[in-house]
């Protein structure tokens, strides 16, 4: 990839880096509350394998799901690395459990990439763009696509 | 600063003397009927008393007769605030003690240049 | 504050003034003569007036003039209250409240409707009608005063308007009597206004001043003499004078016109020879200024004793108890960070008693006293958001007005225990299924006025409302002395509906239930009360929405009576803490009719896989819980379990199997909905001493989510027809 000069009329925007499944992704630094250490929640009945349960957030009781497992890349191996991200999205928060938080990266607007053609449009859909990072690829999490998928299955 | 005592049972009508009077650089204190308008008003010890006419408790006409007999009576000056322009209702507040009156809906401007003038209120 | 926000105080207001407008009206009936009562609905219209006023909302105030005018006639007992005339006060009262909703919301409330109360109100007032109609006039001319002149005196004088821009030299001789100073003039401030309109000059006379021994200081000894050059009208100045007009002996006259006409100066004497009268200031007697006032006459009206406040001393006061009104943003708060303590405080007790230290005894008392002392907290801080349930419980009076009107029925509306205090939202959120069952109650409970007669029945209907709390609840009937309900025809209905197979036999709660299933309506055409798309579902599902419940009973002949079931706070329950194969949950102890420790021999299998237990000689199904909420199933025969006794609405007893029963507690309602979703048989969560999350069961959902019964099959089959619909 060449080296652009970024402009200085390009915005810019913050992401946190994350691996989870053996794929690394991103969130968008204004979306994301706090980063905690995982701690076992409680199970909700009727709901699918990726949410995990309920945690207890200062008083506010939020779901925590498994993001690997949302996009069908299995259930994260328990293991006492993993964290939560707790993460908002409109007027609501959640948590999102991954192996491990990597870094923050700051990109201008304009070396996001589209997402390409894949096949699943579920996938698809949580993917907003991507981001290259030296040799890695990192996906840029669609929140609201997240939180959709886990409310249509529990509704 | 001058301070002003609103007697009035409306808070509507509370709530835009004090914007009209605070942003005209009066100290502004409300009450919300008679009998607590002469209450608080040694705590108050106002410049100038507005007071409405029909109140719960006691009504203009009993704040003015208060303040203006017994012991304690006083020569703060009362600016009755009404809804009636009619001669009798000012001619009977001005019987009672009345300093001057104010008909409803007043606007800021009179509202301020009839405190100034019953009070030498300058900004 | 900004324009708005004092707007939005505005229609606060209104709604609190409404209310005891309503109030009133109704306390008129109760107490008539009762003049506190009239005044206190003559100030509710008034203040309505006053504030619309304020924001040029010109259709409020035209209509509330009227009603205003009226009852200042009745106050003053130029009129007499008829019923007929309190059933108009009645419905302008509802056409008022329209009216504010209309200015709210920028819309227009009905003017036939008010063009005939205005109509029949206006035949109240009698022949001096027309009279009061100019004075109100004059006032709207104030309307649009200019805002210059602090009172509006009309200027009738446009000749000299001509002259505005000539400077003249005014003449003015000010005597001022005791009453002035103390009405609160202040001469020199008078000046000073009049410094204002051009240049001035003041002489101060003396002569008067008494013998030292004489001296009142009370009894004003000095006059003025004041010279004025201004391009001002003699109207302005008369302005300047109008508050003091009759407490002082004042004369105006031109001393010097720019036409250099000589007129005779002023020559600063007192009293001048040329008084004139300026007669184009419209003054009324009492005001001209050729009388000065006996001061033993004001000296009268301002003694003591004789005033409206003497008589109003001696009354007992009447007025609001204080209140404080506080952003419900802050109390909410306020309420979760106590909920927060009570989970601290249940946290700390469980740590130490973990501990397990040697010398825990007095800590335990301490800790007690910690626990009593959240609780008062979190009791005081729960009654903030009570409410009384009489405004509620008001607004229905107008709903059984209209709708005894639009039937043709005959009406009333009796409440009872309107003081109850139910938390806020409740309140809210029960305003609506409220009204629908009100509704409902006149158009379908009760029977024609000529049907009622001839059963020997008052001919005039009652709907009884009632509110009252019992055993940690809330509960609000709906009553009705009608004709009760008619199960053939709910039956038949249901059947042509299609909501039950034709061969049904359903019990008579069954039946009565049926009212409840989406579509159902049992009169036999839509009426243009009832027949507006809300089922009794609706209702169902609100009462539901705010973890309550409702029931009917139902006597032919007698009447039918709908009981609301609504927890006391919204906040916080009571509940047994239990456990679920391994997870900790909580049951809502209300819920709850007694724990059974079953032995296996109690314990029966019918067919394959369902079990129930004998209690006392009958049947009861049993439902585990950890099975229907996935979580596995408490097979082996040694582990019986405890079993939980409850009865539900729709299913009758059943027995909730749990593995064990740990505690009792009062327990902080979290919502599941507010970050995910709701979860069938799950009402809420909460979180425990070890700040962990527990699920809150809610048994009825939980049940039925076991055993589709039959009115079950018959609810979702119903819902099915609504979605292919």
């Amino acid at each position: 990839m060449p080296e652009t000069e970024i402009s200085r009329a390009d915005s810019y925007f913050e992401f946190i880096t994350f691996s989870t499944g053996g794929q690394s992704f991103c969130l968008e630094i204004t979306q994301i509350r706090e980063i905690r250490r995982w701690t076992p929640v409680t199970a909700l009945p009727h709901t699918p394998d990726d949410v995990l349960g309920v945690m207890n957030l200062r008083g506010a009781v939020i779901p925590i799901f498994d993001l690997a497992s949302r996009f069908g890349l299995g259930a994260t191996p328990g293991n006492e690395r993993n964290v939560v991200i707790v993460a908002a999205v409109g007027g609501t928060t959640i948590g999102l459990l991954v192996e491990s938080v990597s870094e923050i990266l700051s990109v201008a607007k304009s070396s996001i990439q589209e997402t390409p053609d894949i096949k699943s449009e579920a996938t698809r859909n949580s993917i907003l763009g991507m981001i290259s990072v030296g040799d890695t690829m990192v996906r840029v999490v669609n929140l609201d696509a997240v939180l959709d998928a886990g409310l249509g299955v529990a509704v | 600063m001058t301070r002003v005592l609103a007697i009035d049972d409306s808070r509507t009508i509370r709530n835009l003397l004090r914007v009209s009077l605070e942003g005209a650089g009066f100290e502004f204190h409300s009450a919300c009927d008679g009998q607590e308008g002469v209450d608080v008003f040694p705590d108050v010890d106002p410049d100038v008393v507005i007071t409405d006419i029909n109140m719960p408790r006691m009504d203009g006409f009993g704040v003015i007769d208060t303040l203006r007999s017994g012991p304690n009576r006083t020569n703060v000056p009362i600016l009755v605030l009404t809804t009636e322009s009619s001669d009798d209702l000012k001619a009977r507040a001005r019987d009672a003690g009345a300093t001057g009156w104010i008909v409803k809906p007043f606007d800021d401007t009179s509202l301020v240049s009839v405190l100034r003038r019953l009070t030498g209120h300058v900004n | 504050m900004s324009g708005n926000s004092i707007r939005d105080t505005f229609f606060e207001e209104c709604e609190e003034l409404l209310e005891a407008l309503v109030e009133g009206l109704s306390q008129m009936e109760e107490s008539p003569g009762d003049t506190e009562v009239v005044n206190a609905v003559f100030r509710a219209v008034h203040s309505i007036k006053g504030g619309a006023g304020a924001f040029g909302l010109d259709e409020l105030v035209n209509f509330a003039h009227t009603f205003e005018t009226v009852m200042d006639k009745v106050r003053g007992n130029e009129i007499v209250v008829t019923g007929d005339l309190m059933a108009l006060f009645h419905r302008s009262g509802d056409h008022l409240s329209d009216l504010v909703v209309a200015a709210r919301d920028e819309t227009v409330a009905n003017q036939e409707t008010e063009a005939g109360l205005i109509k029949e109100l206006e035949g109240h007032l009698g022949p001096d009608h027309a009279e009061e109609e100019f004075s109100f006039d004059a006032l709207t001319l104030d309307f649009d005063a200019d805002s210059s002149a602090a009172i509006v005196i009309d200027d009738l004088e446009g000749s000299q308007a001509q002259d505005h821009e000539a400077e003249r030299r005014f003449g003015i001789a000010f005597t001022p009597t005791r009453a002035l100073y103390e009405n609160g003039h202040e001469p020199l401030l008078l000046f000073d206004a009049l410094a204002e309109l051009g240049t001035l000059s003041v002489e101060m006379n003396m002569a008067q001043l008494p013998d030292f021994d004489a001296f009142d200081p009370a009894e004003p000894c000095i006059s003025w003499t004041l010279d004025l050059l201004t391009q001002e009208t003699e109207t302005t100045l008369h302005e300047v004078f109008e508050f003091v007009e009759g407490l002082c002996v004042i004369d105006i006259s031109v001393t010097e016109v720019p036409a250099h006409t000589q007129v005779e100066p002023a020559d600063g004497e007192l009293a001048p020879p040329a008084f004139d009268p300026p007669e184009e200031t419209p003054m009324p007697d009492a005001t001209s200024a050729d009388s000065v006032p006996d001061p033993a006459q004001a000296e009268e009206t301002a003694s003591p004793g004789t005033g409206p406040a003497a008589s109003v001393a001696g009354k007992e006061p009447r007025g609001p108890k204080a209140t404080l009104r506080v952003d419900l943003d802050r109390v909410d708060r306020l309420i979760n960070t106590v909920g927060e303590l009570i989970i601290n405080q249940a946290m700390i007790s469980q740590r130490i008693e973990e501990l397990d230290l040697p010398t825990v005894a007095h800590l335990t008392n301490e800790l007690e006293a910690y626990k009593l002392l959240a609780r008062d907290i979190q009791e005081g801080v729960m009654a903030i958001r009570a409410q009384p349930v009489k405004p509620l419980f008001q607004r229905m009076s107008r709903i059984v007005r209209e709708a005894s009107d639009a039937t043709g029925k005959k009406a009333r509306l009796v409440t009872v225990g309107d003081s109850t205090e139910v938390d806020k939202t409740v309140i809210e959120r029960l305003a609506d299924p409220l009204t629908h069952m009100v509704r409902n109650a006149v158009d379908h409970g009760l029977e024609k006025s000529e049907i009622r007669a001839a059963a020997g029945k008052d001919r005039m209907g009652t709907i009884r409302l009632s509110a009252a709390h019992r055993s940690g609840s809330v509960f609000i009937e709906i009553a009705d002395d009608g004709a009760g309900l008619n199960r053939e025809r709910i039956l038949e209905k249901a059947i042509e509906k299609n909501l039950v197979p034709a061969d049904a036999e359903l019990s008579e709660p069954e039946i009565d239930n049926l009212l409840f299933l989406p579509g159902f309506s049992t009169a036999g055409t839509v009426s243009s009360l009832s027949g507006r798309g809300v089922g009794m579902d609706v209702v169902k599902n609100a009462v539901q929405a705010l973890g309550g419940r409702v029931s009917i009973a139902s006597q032919p002949g007698k009447g039918t009576t709908f009981t609301i079931i609504l927890p006391l706070t919204l906040a916080v329950m009571d509940g047994f803490v239990i456990s679920v194969s391994d997870q900790t949950m909580v049951i809502p102890i209300s819920s709850i009719l007694e724990t059974i420790r079953p032995k296996p021999k109690d314990i029966h299998v019918i067919g394959t896989d369902s079990h129930v237990v004998s209690v006392r000689g009958s049947y009861v199904p049993i439902v585990d819980v950890a099975e229907n909420l996935g979580l596995g199933k408490i097979r082996s025969d040694k582990e019986v379990g405890i079993l939980l006794l409850v009865s539900t609405e729709t299913q009758g007893l059943t027995a909730l199997r749990v593995s064990a029963i740990h505690d009792q507690r009062q327990v902080v309602i979290k919502s599941l909905e507010s970050n995910y979703a709701a979860i069938p048989g799950v009402s809420a969560a909460t979180i425990l001493g070890d700040g962990k999350i527990a699920l809150i069961l809610d048994p009825e959902e939980l049940i039925k989510l076991a055993q589709p019964s039959a009115s079950d099959q018959i609810a979702q089959h119903a819902r099915m027809e609504l979605r292919h619909a």
